[in-house]
């Protein structure tokens, strides 16, 4: 147990239900102090994350307080335990049983006896509910309510109406949990219908939610409807791929195919939420473009599938004595980015190893390795904050889960967000974020704050340094939230150029010691290596000879990545095709992360272990694979499996030394050009993990190019026009939105359909010329 | 006991009885004078003393109510009224609004006085457009001649007052529905706790108080509290409004003392239409348990219809005579509460979709005595478990029909259709039709 655990002493009160004496914390509803005896109380609206409602009435119980009975049956879920309480459930009261019949009953009436076509048969609270309490025969002989069915409300969520108990759990999520209150209740009487506005489609983050809490088959998710039976579905447990926020997920498998995946329970993470990208982005896994056998460039030029013993020689013989550099990516889970790291400490004698696959710094690598490293802010420091200050982050587009619960704390007791956010986005508005030009104009913080500093702190030279500083004078809380799930892992597993695995130091010779005993070498590099731009900065001026890549796209790192890539012998690890694989002389397919076990360490720096989801799928993990490439090599990593990766890691554990000291940098001059382009990336855009599933992307935010009123009125636009952005590599071109931002900036949307800023501009921020088109 | 006690209808008859400037004739404002010179705490223990319980169905002591208001909170404190009367035979309110509205404004002042409330609402019915004109103007008058707004009457008290129309639904009468209503929400009941007095409008102590309760309050301020007392019963001080309507010779509204029975209110009323009989009437509107003519001499007051088994509610006295099937008046009140049902709690909503069903087939002689089993079965299964009073309201006439008239559901199954002919029991029928 943790100091955070201990035991903090919590006012009880004390009550009989069915005779047992229960003890709970003070403000426990009666339906859950029933549930730590092991009864049973039927609910629909009820759901223990959100506020009480009372409306399905189905949890009717029979209370008295201190020998005075209530006249009528209560609504259990509303209603907290106070001493000297008697309840009586179904179990003991033959009025709370029959009014919960009673209530199953009316339920049932419009409910349409469709269940043997129903997404939700099977593992539907009222299917279940109506065996454990409702008539065997009904007794309605009337008219049911129909609606025309289904209807879209969203592209992604279908609504049947006549299915519907009106419990409001949806609507209740949107508006309390994600503060999106795009869906409410209609009409009125039994015509009473969950709804959209008009104008305001149900297009939320957080939509699919709605679908999972749902205690009929009235939502359903458009990619899954009519796809499967609950009872044909394997379920494994597995860890979000997207992003950093955590998240414990369930997978669905059917026939060794992903069917769906639902948001898993972990209270210190997503509690039993998860982001629409982590619920239906998973279709790339069964892309037509996924790679199932090796290729190797032939003498034609032309790349030919290839025997994995053949494409593992000729990957061994094109490494082999040359000056290789490693570009892992940010998208590995812990044990396949220390298998990147070993491969170039051991196989190829490099520290030129780097898994920033995006703008970044070397400012930022010292940053990672001697304070990130040392990072323990946990979720539960948000529920604690007096100010959370954000800093080149935006939680709802690059962190949706620590979005919510940033969220949770803003509309509960009006915690306090400052943001470095040049725009005021949807994000920022529902925080009530108050925006500062720099962090270096954040004050009034306590050693209850909480600074949350994301990947693009790295893009403003000086930033990090100061966010660093403000934690430092203040002693407020310090976290750093990248965008992508693998990045913490590949820091602990030293898959950048000054990190040995465990944090240890490149530079740190007792370090290296550690390091070399457990892996059984003489000597390793001492040597800083290069970043990901210096590596392909060398590879492009022959300093380096070759290339090893995981996934990576280049396009996320700079508009010349590609052409840097192409006069020198490239080795790909990939999923999928992709530009790195067209020009690639090996190419290795490896499993993607349903079909492999792992760990993902999130933005705590705690690690989420999955197991293997699709068992029938012949890939291999990319640890694997480095080391049978490594033994090729005649330079053994020994790490045969992902389990044994594991367990070389945990062997060597952390490094408790001294680590490096990390130098300020000066914080750049805020842009002095007329137009300076700034950008962050949408949760639902042009990202490769979210090919094929167009119902999802059809709730992505539009691009726009977001710009003040006083620069519209200069540019003499309107939000019916269009500007032209441009650079010296190329333009954009992108409707007019006007928004809250400096006067001399233009926003616009990093990686979304007609705003792909890197392969056009050149950069994701910078001076550029606007113009009305 | 037998005699009228007209005080908010002493002067409906007059023509002008409306302006401002028949109320002042009348010494009207002259209680809100006196009020200002006491301390509130004082004008809420008067109240309290008088006895004068909620005229909108409850009976809750009004100035209990008003104590109920936390003070020295720093919050803002709100009176609302409800003007939101939609119970079916209830026509009370919207009259004295028409005829009388200053009664009210006088009321809101000295109530929201007492309670501390700068800002008050009237939570007006919005079907009834004509009473939203006279009590916007009667309000303008109001605050024209220094009744509203800034430091009225010199004491340093100010009040605003806002008129509102409702968008036409019977639930927004329940007193949490109307806030969410007034608030710009779509109107459904809340959770309660909290209650209004703690968190009401916009999260604000908050008194909701009937029309007739707080337009009586000037007359109380201004005659006392043994004047007021003198009248009504035991535990039922006053006079009030019954609004008669139905198979009687006179309708209208009649303004006693609270205990009146139906029987005297007949006789002033001209008795039932000439040539019929009392067959069943409503004591205080559709929601209440009807009685027969055995309850003719019920004292009309809180205690007395409840203990002959029901509830004095609005007052609200809808007369019925023999030309009236029972069932079919059932069948339209109870499709009266499906179509206003708000939809929130499963019983309401989905029970009085079912009953209407049932009563329906009953009406048209479908059925078995079976079926009146499941009707009671179902009532049993909807009171006492919805989220409001609503659907209580929407099983009481079928309870009540059936207690006393079993016999004539029957004789619709058994006759295979309804024995009545619609037709005898409109008023537009010929005496002795």
């Amino acid at each position: 147990m943790t100091p955070e655990q201990a035991v903090v002493a919590v006012e009880t009160v004390s009550a009989v239900i069915d005779g047992v004496e229960v003890t709970v914390p003070k403000g426990t509803l009666i339906i859950r102090a029933a549930e730590q005896l092991g009864i049973a109380i039927p609910r629909f609206c009820d759901h223990p994350l959100l506020a009480p409602a009372g409306a399905c009435r189905q949890c009717l119980v029979d209370v008295e307080i201190n020998g005075r009975a209530f006249p009528k049956p209560q609504a259990s879920c509303t209603m907290p335990v106070e001493n000297g309480m008697v309840v009586k459930t179904q179990l003991t009261s033959p009025v709370a049983a029959k009014a919960q019949e009673g209530i199953m009953e009316f339920l049932l009436i419009n409910h349409p006896l469709d269940c043997p076509v129903c997404d939700k048969g099977g593992e539907c609270p009222l299917q279940n509910q109506a065996m454990s309490t409702g008539r065997t025969e009904s007794r309605f002989e009337g008219e049911k309510r129909t609606f025309e069915k289904p209807i879209n409300i969203s592209s992604q969520v279908l609504l049947d109406r006549e299915r519907c108990v009106l419990c409001a759990r949806c609507t209740r999520f949107s508006n309390e949990i994600a503060g999106d209150p795009f869906i409410t209740l209609n009409e009125r009487g039994a015509l009473q219908q969950v709804g959209i506005y008009e104008k305001d489609p149900f297009e939320s983050y957080y939509s699919g939610n709605t679908v999972q809490i749902c205690p009929v088959g009235a939502l359903t998710g458009a990619s899954y409807r009519f796809r499967a039976r609950p009872f044909d579905l394997v379920s494994v447990n597995s860890a979000c791929e997207h992003c950093a926020s955590g998240c414990d997920l369930r997978t669905d498998i059917r026939r060794g195919k992903t069917l769906r995946r639902l948001a898993g329970d972990d209270p210190a993470v997503n509690e039993e939420w998860n982001c629409d990208k982590g619920r239906w982005a998973f279709k790339y896994i069964s892309s037509r473009e996924r790679l199932k056998n090796p290729l190797v460039r032939g003498a034609d030029g032309e790349l030919h599938e290839a025997s994995w013993p053949e494409a593992i020689a000729a990957a061994a013989a094109g490494l082999a004595g040359k000056r290789v550099g490693v570009l892992a990516g940010g998208r590995l889970t812990h044990e396949d980015a220390y298998g990147y790291s070993k491969f170039a400490r051991v196989a190829l004698g490099t520290n030129d190893i780097d898994f920033r696959a995006r703008p970044h710094t070397d400012e930022e690598r010292d940053f990672l390795a001697s304070v990130v490293t040392d990072l323990k802010t946990t979720y539960a420091d948000i529920d604690k904050a007096d100010h959370v200050v954000l800093v080149g982050f935006e939680p709802e587009e690059e962190s949706p889960i620590v979005f919510l619960r940033i969220y949770r704390h803003v509309r509960k007791r009006a915690l306090s967000v400052i943001s470095d956010a040049p725009l005021a986005s949807r994000g920022s508005k529902k925080l009530g974020a108050k925006l500062v030009s720099s962090v270096a104009d954040v004050s009034g913080l306590t050693a209850q704050s909480v600074i949350l500093v994301g990947e693009r702190a790295a893009e403003v030279e000086g930033t990090l340094s100061a966010a660093y500083a403000l934690a430092q004078s203040t002693g407020a809380k310090l976290a750093w939230i990248p965008r992508r799930a693998g990045e913490r892992g590949a820091i602990a597993a030293g898959a950048i150029g000054n990190l040995l695995p465990g944090n240890r130091p490149v530079g740190d010779s007792s370090a290296r010691v550690d390091v070399q005993s457990a892996w059984g070498v003489s000597s390793l590099p001492e040597n800083v290596g290069r970043s990901t731009s210096q590596i392909l900065a060398a590879l492009n001026d022959e300093s380096l000879d070759a290339v090893l890549i995981g996934g990576v796209d280049p396009m996320d790192i700079s508009a010349d990545a590609l052409n840097q890539l192409l006069n020198t012998f490239v080795v790909s690890l990939e999923i999928s095709n992709s530009s790195v694989t067209a020009i690639a002389d090996v190419v290795l397919p490896v499993a993607a992360v349903a079909e492999k076990s792992g760990s993902y360490l999130d933005w705590r720096g705690s690690a989420r272990h999955f197991d293997k989801a699709m068992e029938d799928v012949d890939l291999r993990s990319d640890v694997r694979i480095l080391s049978m490439v490594a033994d090729a090599l005649g330079k053994p990593i020994n790490l045969p499996t992902v389990t044994a990766t594991r367990a070389e890691i945990e062997s060597l554990g952390n490094w408790d030394g001294a680590k490096s000291t990390f130098t300020p940098r000066a914080l750049a001059a805020a842009p002095s050009d007329e137009f300076t382009l700034v950008s962050w990336r949408f949760l639902l855009d042009l990202g490769a993990l979210q090919q094929g599933e167009a119902n999802l992307a059809g709730t992505a935010k539009q691009a726009r190019a977001h710009i003040s009123s006083a620069t519209a009125a200069k540019l003499g636009v309107t939000e019916a026009d269009h500007l032209k952005i441009s650079s010296d590599h190329g333009s954009i071109e992108l409707p007019v939105s006007i928004r809250e931002i400096a006067d001399n900036l233009v926003w616009v949307p990093r990686n979304s359909e007609g705003s792909q800023v890197i392969p056009s501009l050149g950069f994701t921020r910078g001076a550029v010329k606007v113009a009305k088109r | 006991m037998s005699t009228l006690s007209p005080v908010l209808s002493a002067h409906w008859d007059e023509p002008d009885s409306f302006t401002i400037a028949a109320y002042k004739r009348h010494g009207g404002y002259g209680a809100l004078a006196k009020a200002l010179k006491s301390t509130p705490d004082e004008v809420i223990a008067l109240i309290k003393d008088s006895g004068l319980r909620g005229r909108g169905g409850a009976g809750f002591p009004t100035g209990n109510k008003w104590s109920f208001i936390p003070q020295g909170d720093n919050k803002a404190h709100y009176l609302v009224v409800n003007a939101d009367e939609s119970e079916p035979g209830t026509c009370k309110d919207m009259p004295l609004l028409l005829a009388n509205p200053h009664s009210l404004i006088e009321g809101i002042i000295i109530g929201s006085y007492a309670i501390r409330a700068n800002h008050s609402f009237i939570y007006l019915r919005g079907e009834v457009v004509h009473v939203y004109r006279r009590v916007q103007k009667a309000i303008e008058d109001a605050y024209a001649a220094g009744f509203l707004g800034k430091n009225i009457l010199g004491s340093g008290f100010d009040l605003e007052l806002t008129l509102h129309a409702g968008a036409g639904a019977y639930i927004c009468g329940e007193e949490t529905a109307l806030l969410d209503s007034l608030e710009g929400f779509r109107g459904q009941p809340r959770l309660r706790p909290p209650f209004p007095a703690i968190a009401g409008l916009y999260a604000m102590p908050t008194v909701v108080n009937n029309v007739e309760s707080i337009a009586s309050v000037p007359s109380i301020i201004e005659h006392g509290v043994e004047w007021f007392q003198a009248m009504g019963t035991e535990k039922s001080k006053g006079y009030t409004l019954y609004s008669l309507s139905g198979h009687v010779a006179n309708p209208g509204q009649f303004e006693a003392p609270l205990g009146i029975t139906l029987r005297q209110i007949l006789e002033l009323a001209g008795g039932i239409r000439s040539g019929h009989q009392l067959k069943f009437w409503t004591p205080g509107g559709s929601s209440t348990p009807m009685f027969t003519a055995e309850h003719l001499d019920v004292p009309l007051d809180y205690e007395g219809v409840s203990a002959a088994g029901s509830m004095l509610g609005t007052k609200a006295l809808q007369i019925f005579d023999e030309t009236t099937c029972v069932v079919r008046a059932t069948l339209r009140w109870v499709e009266f509460y499906k179509h206003e049902s708000c939809g929130k709690c499963t019983p309401c909503r989905e029970g009085t979709w079912w009953l209407v069903q049932i009563m329906k087939d009953l009406e048209a002689g479908k059925g078995t005595e079976a079926d009146l089993e499941k009707l009671l079965d179902l009532c049993d299964n909807i009171a006492g478990r919805s989220f409001c009073a609503l659907a209580d309201g929407a099983v009481s006439p079928i309870i009540s029909s059936l207690k006393y008239f079993r016999a004539e559901y029957i004789q619709h199954l058994t006759e295979g259709g309804c024995p009545f002919d619609p037709v005898a029991s409109t008023l537009f029928e010929t005496a002795g039709a």
